[in-house]
């Protein structure tokens, strides 16, 4: 058995982190994918294709991590609050708009479904904060964090899957460009939060850890490889992946170690030793926590 | 109303880990399941140092983060503050178990005993493999409250009618009743003595209460 100190949470292993990985990017690569159609011909069914993919895997192992994986339809019994079913629920829409926009080859549908996409990130983040146990999820600073590491990874993508901007286009680097900024700022504000309001020792000291390799890693060398695209050549095929590729391997190592290790529990506290005898109380113990 | 809550008198807790061992002769958990644990915790720092124990579990509360978390609808709150879990309903995604900030849930997916693959005559008579795969946790041992209530008896003051670890413990710290009934026992004992309930910041409102010294 454990000791009142904060432990790493035993229940959501890489399958659970998976569905964060593939809904995020799936619905940020529908978002990206949508907006950048409007603007130049892309290869909407391979987008499209790959985007609804990615969601289904992440689904698809989530549904390997439940006990009872053939009652997976009670999942959509509690819309009231609960933002897992809502996160099922947002998934139709998502897919048949999703393969609707692939069939037709339509960008409109494409925008749609990376509208629907946003829903389905939001729905994931609220997910993570509607998990009281675990001071680094419970944090509403996560929402920000979560949905923009999506979209800059569905950006990452696009990237990576077209070897360019969509049309060549200076706007799309530009995006791409502040999208990283962004989450990047996303990533330091929550860390910040966390100092702010307290969280085991060991949640910090892992995120401390995550943000030695993810900002060179996911921000500095995309950053530096979209700027090369953007000023000096835009048809470096090699420089597009490698970018688009960072991006999101960023994002993934981010929310996987998110939720695997530094997922610790809330631990337990009491704010004072009891009297004995003729004594005084003494003092409390939380044990665990900065 | 009713409102069942358990109090632990620290005071009085002596670790000896006899509600533990009482709660999983009863329910017939597993290895490594305790709906009923004693942390031991030190507090204070070197030359002045004490210890306390600290009875947790389920702590029935008031707005259960693990019931509004549930996509299932598995997990509900009685009118008599209980929070249950429908085991037929549950689909083991154990996102209750990250939600409650009391570790107090536990999710096994497969069969185990304290002695490798067969059970013990006691273990199985008390095997459930409805809880395989699926989130358990302390039940406040709701079929001996219904049951004595049914009988007409009162849960916390007759025995039958209370949850195993109350009637185990061999110091007396454990009590259990109706916190709405200002004449219960546990009413008396929270009026009497000085309290507070763990991670009382979460609101989460627990059923759970600490006595540690006299009003």
């Amino acid at each position: 058995m454990t000791g009142p100190a904060p432990q790493t949470q035993p229940n959501w292993d890489w399958r659970a982190a998976g569905n964060f990985i593939g809904g995020g990017a799936g619905s940020g690569l529908l978002i990206l994918g949508g907006i950048g159609a409007l603007y130049a011909p892309i290869p909407l069914v391979l987008v499209t294709g790959l985007a609804l993919g990615l969601v289904a895997i992440g689904l698809t192992l989530v549904w390997l991590e439940i006990g009872r994986p053939w009652r997976f339809m009670h999942v959509f019994f509690n819309p009231q609050t609960s933002w897992m079913t809502r996160e099922a629920l947002v998934a139709v829409p998502l897919f048949v708009m999703g393969g609707l926009a692939a069939w037709f080859n339509d960008p409109w549908l494409c925008l749609g479904a990376g509208g629907v996409g946003f829903g389905f990130l939001y729905c994931q983040s609220r997910i993570l904060t509607a998990a009281k146990g675990i001071p680094a999820w419970r944090d509403l600073s996560v929402v920000p964090l979560i949905m923009i590491t999506g979209v800059t990874e569905g950006a990452g993508l696009l990237l990576a899957v077209i070897l360019q901007a969509p049309g060549n286009g200076r706007w799309f680097l530009i995006l791409f460009l502040f999208l990283l900024v962004v989450r990047l700022a996303a990533w330091l504000g929550y860390r910040w939060r966390l100092e702010a309001v307290g969280a085991p020792a060991e949640t910090l000291k892992c995120l401390t850890d995550i943000s030695r390799w993810f900002v060179p890693l996911g921000f500095a060398l995309p950053v530096i490889g979209a700027s090369t695209l953007l000023v000096i050549e835009p048809h470096a095929l090699w420089t597009a992946l490698g970018s688009g590729v960072l991006a999101v391997a960023g994002g993934w190592l981010l929310k996987y170690r998110l939720v695997t290790e530094a997922a610790y529990t809330q631990g337990f506290a009491v704010p004072l030793s009891p009297v004995r005898g003729q004594g005084s109380a003494g003092p409390g113990a939380r044990p665990g926590w900065k | 109303m009713t409102r069942y809550a358990m109090i632990a008198d620290l005071r009085r807790c002596v670790g000896c880990q006899t509600c533990t061992a009482a709660c999983k002769q009863g329910n017939g958990t597993q290895p490594g399941v305790q709906w009923r644990r004693v942390l031991d915790m030190e507090t204070g720092t070197y030359p002045n140092v004490r210890r306390v124990f600290v009875p947790v579990g389920c702590m029935h509360c008031d707005d259960p983060p693990c019931m509004s978390v549930c996509p299932s609808t598995a997990t509900q709150k009685r009118p008599d503050g209980i929070v249950t879990i429908d085991y037929d309903l549950c689909i083991g995604c154990a996102y209750c178990a990250v939600a409650c900030p009391y570790q107090a849930r536990y999710k096994v997916d497969k069969a185990t005993f304290a002695y490798g693959d067969t059970p013990m005559s006691s273990e199985d008579k008390y095997h459930d493999p409805g809880r395989i795969g699926v989130s358990t946790k302390c039940t406040f041992c709701v079929e001996r409250i219904d049951n004595g209530v049914d009988r007409g008896e009162t849960p916390g003051v007759d025995p039958e009618a209370t949850p195993l670890c109350v009637n185990s413990c061999i110091a007396g710290a454990l009590h259990f009743g109706d916190v709405d009934d200002p004449d219960s026992n546990v009413s008396q004992l929270l009026a009497d003595n000085r309290h507070f309930r763990m991670h009382e910041e979460l609101g989460t409102g627990p059923g759970f209460y600490y006595l540690w010294d006299h009003a």
